[in-house]
């Protein structure tokens, strides 16, 4: 079955296909059941697999974690939901101390085959709480998988790879374009690899580096230098941990510019990080420093403010211009002009 | 006008005094040889190795070592009475659970040693390893017992904690879930009456702990945790309504930590001698050594043999494991996902360089 879905679709369109193939999956969570999430991530499938696989569970988020945490080291899939990433924060001491560790701490003998699904984010005037992204601290983890979509067809085959996945997997999915967009995305059962980045557009003059609801962001901005003659590569990062610097050392060593953005805070970011690395491996052949466009090191406002928090295409055009700029200074200097 | 809506009691079962003297009248079953003097001969062995692993650690040949000194009755009773389907998940006093539910005395030094090998013990089955952040392990046992339930599988998930956990969330939310979801869980408390430094009234202001499973519609029951009788009896039930889907069950045993918190503590600091000394009459050892002795079933050359059996057994497996080489290097990277990403590759060299070279 093929059709135009969205993102939130996507997502339940996956789940149904995990849940349809494979008997040791079961999902859990607060209010997926019978009310299908609170974003109808759910909806649906707990009519159609019963709600001994599509289970609510008491109020608690620690206890999310922790039980699907013994259920995985089990053998069983569980697919599991926080409701919001501003209420992930009891889960991590099992999502760091345990989920993590113990297919390590136990060299194998047992694994925690687990996914954690939560919408992340900012951009839809949502309360206090609501509007995070700390997808940072849980890329910091070694042992976790962190992933984040940023279309219906990768929402699709990145989760069913996630569910697949022996490891335990943080998949965080961009609630500001969960309803942005709809495409056709073909019901294959096809997962799509987990470890790598996306390349959503060629070009040679710039790297443009995100992943999430930014990506949109990006494209755009893409276009707009397109039609300057500028042709930018855009690269959706998709794993946040581990990162697949492959790709993106072979896009910047061939641009020699890179711009990466991102709505959480810059500071300690994943920007932070791949910047970081394409410095010490690309030095020398940069033709610009790396620049990054992220929100900013305060709190996330409440909503009236936000749209002065999260970066914009205005935002990511300026970043490429300064790094555009930056290399057009360097070539005048080094050809004695100017 | 007002009407009570509920009410419950808390029992504390008990069958032997502290000199091994029957309270009332047994079960049929402990005036036979078996089980009790099988459990005697293993809570000798348990204080065997509880001792050496001491040992070890003050000679600078074990890391920090948490004792079990005082909680063997609850350990060995309980880890005969589960089956190898049952599920173990233990906290990081139940060596000597582990060790019956078939871990190796090596392996369980090995995980003292600063050696991840000894979580990798093929004789723990699918039981999972000793939990450090406490009460974590409780979710984790509510996970299990899901898991046990979702599949039909007509088994118990053992989980154990001490009296500091029962004041952490984690042990409300495993609880609530164990009731709400009906999970074949078996929660037992070892109430030793200190966590580190922080005695039991300084915890809780509960007259028991057994009665937090109540607010969880869990059955809880309180047990002398120093008279195997009464533990085989408590323990037992709790076992078999679990796996005839009966549901979870909350068990606050009474005990006595008789040693420091781990090696690294020094408990001098915060409980005088004459409480110790009192803990002492009531060891688990001495009542059930005497019990036996009063019905002709136990003697000094048993006790002797015993006792050598079980250090020539102890002496074994610290041979074992002190001739057990440090694991390669990049074990630190293997394990860490079900496949290594290239990236970790580069650092398996850092890390042998780091080291000196020499692994």
């Amino acid at each position: 079955m093929n059709e135009s879905i969205c993102l939130l679709e996507a997502v339940n369109l996956a789940l149904a296909r995990a849940l349809e193939d494979d008997p040791e999956v079961i999902l859990f969570g607060e209010d997926i059941g019978h009310n299908g999430g609170v974003f109808r991530a759910t909806d649906g499938l707990a009519k159609r697999f019963g709600a001994h696989r599509v289970v609510d569970t008491p109020l608690a988020e620690n206890m999310i974690a922790g039980t699907a945490v013994g259920m995985a080291s089990q053998g069983l899939r569980p697919v599991v939901e926080i409701q919001f990433m501003g209420f992930i924060f009891p889960a991590l001491e099992q999502l760091i101390s345990h989920a993590a560790r113990l297919h390590h701490r136990t060299r194998g003998r047992l694994s925690c085959p687990m996914v954690l699904r939560a919408p992340y984010g900012g951009g839809i005037h949502a309360p206090e709480h609501h509007s995070e992204s700390t997808e940072a601290l849980l890329a910091h983890i070694p042992g976790l998988r962190v992933l984040i979509p940023s279309s219906p067809a990768r929402a699709y085959g990145m989760l069913l790879g996630a569910i697949r996945c022996d490891d335990p997997v943080i998949f965080l999915e961009p609630k500001r374009i969960y309803r942005a967009s709809k495409t056709l995305v073909e019901d294959s059962g096809a997962a799509l690899p987990i470890d790598r980045c996306f390349t959503l557009r060629e070009g040679a003059a710039l790297s443009l580096i995100s992943y999430g609801a930014m990506i949109p962001e990006c494209l755009a901005a893409a276009d707009n230098l397109a039609e300057r003659g500028i042709d930018c590569e855009v690269i959706d990062v998709a794993s946040l941990n581990p990162i697949d610097y492959d790709t993106l050392l072979a896009s910047v060593s061939k641009t020699g510019r890179a711009v990466i953005v991102h709505e959480a805070p810059g500071k300690g970011g994943v920007g932070a990080d791949i910047s970081a690395v394409l410095n010490e491996q690309l030095w020398g052949q940069m033709r610009a420093p790396v620049m990054r466009v992220t929100g900013l090191d305060t709190v996330m406002p409440y909503y009236r403010n936000e749209q002065h928090y999260l970066p914009g295409v205005s935002d990511i055009l300026d970043a490429v211009d300064k790094s555009l700029e930056a290399g057009r200074n360097e070539i005048l200097q080094a050809t004695g002009s100017g | 006008m007002r009407e009570t809506v509920f009410k419950t009691e808390i029992g504390l079962t008990h069958y032997l005094s502290a000199d091994g003297e029957p309270l009332g009248e047994l079960p049929g079953w402990s005036h036979e040889p078996e089980p009790l003097t099988g459990y005697y001969r293993w809570m000798v062995l348990a204080r065997q190795f509880d001792q050496k692993a001491v040992a070890l650690q003050r000679t600078g040949q074990l890391g920090t070592y948490a004792s079990s000194l005082g909680a063997e009755a609850i350990d060995v009773v309980t880890g005969h009475l589960m089956t190898p389907e049952d599920i173990l998940v233990p906290y990081y006093r139940d060596h000597i659970l582990q060790m019956i539910r078939g871990t190796p005395m090596c392996d369980l030094l090995l995980y003292w040693g600063g050696d991840e090998r000894g979580n990798a013990s093929p004789g723990m089955g699918r039981d999972l390893p000793n939990a450090v952040p406490i009460a974590t392990q409780t979710l984790h046992a509510a996970g299990v017992a899901a898991a046990l339930k979702y599949r039909h599988q007509p088994h118990a998930t053992v989980c154990l904690c001490g009296d500091g956990a029962t004041s952490k969330g984690d042990f409300a939310e495993a609880l609530n879930l164990a009731g709400v979801w009906h999970l074949p869980l078996v929660m037992i408390v070892n109430n030793n009456q200190w966590a580190i430094s922080v005695p039991r009234h300084l915890q809780c202001a509960a007259p028991t702990l057994a009665q937090k499973a109540i607010a969880a519609g869990v059955p809880a029951e309180q047990v002398d945790g120093n008279d195997p009788i009464a533990l085989h009896e408590v323990v037992e039930y709790a076992l078999q309504r679990a796996r005839a889907g009966k549901g979870p069950t909350l068990i606050e045993a009474l005990s006595y930590r008789l040693s420091d918190h781990t090696t690294a503590d020094d408990a001098s600091r915060y409980r005088g001698p004459d409480q110790l000394k009192e803990a002492w009459r009531k060891e688990p050892l001495r009542r059930l050594r005497q019990y036996l002795v009063n019905l002709g079933y136990w003697d000094e050359s048993r006790e002797r043999q015993c006792l050598d059996e079980a250090q020539q057994q102890v002496q074994r497996a610290v041979e074992e494991y002190l001739s057990t080489p440090p694991e390669p290097v990049e074990s630190m990277f293997q394990y860490l996902y079900a496949e290594m990403p290239d990236q970790l590759r580069d650092q398996i060299e850092m890390a042998r360089v780091r080291g000196g070279g020499d692994l």
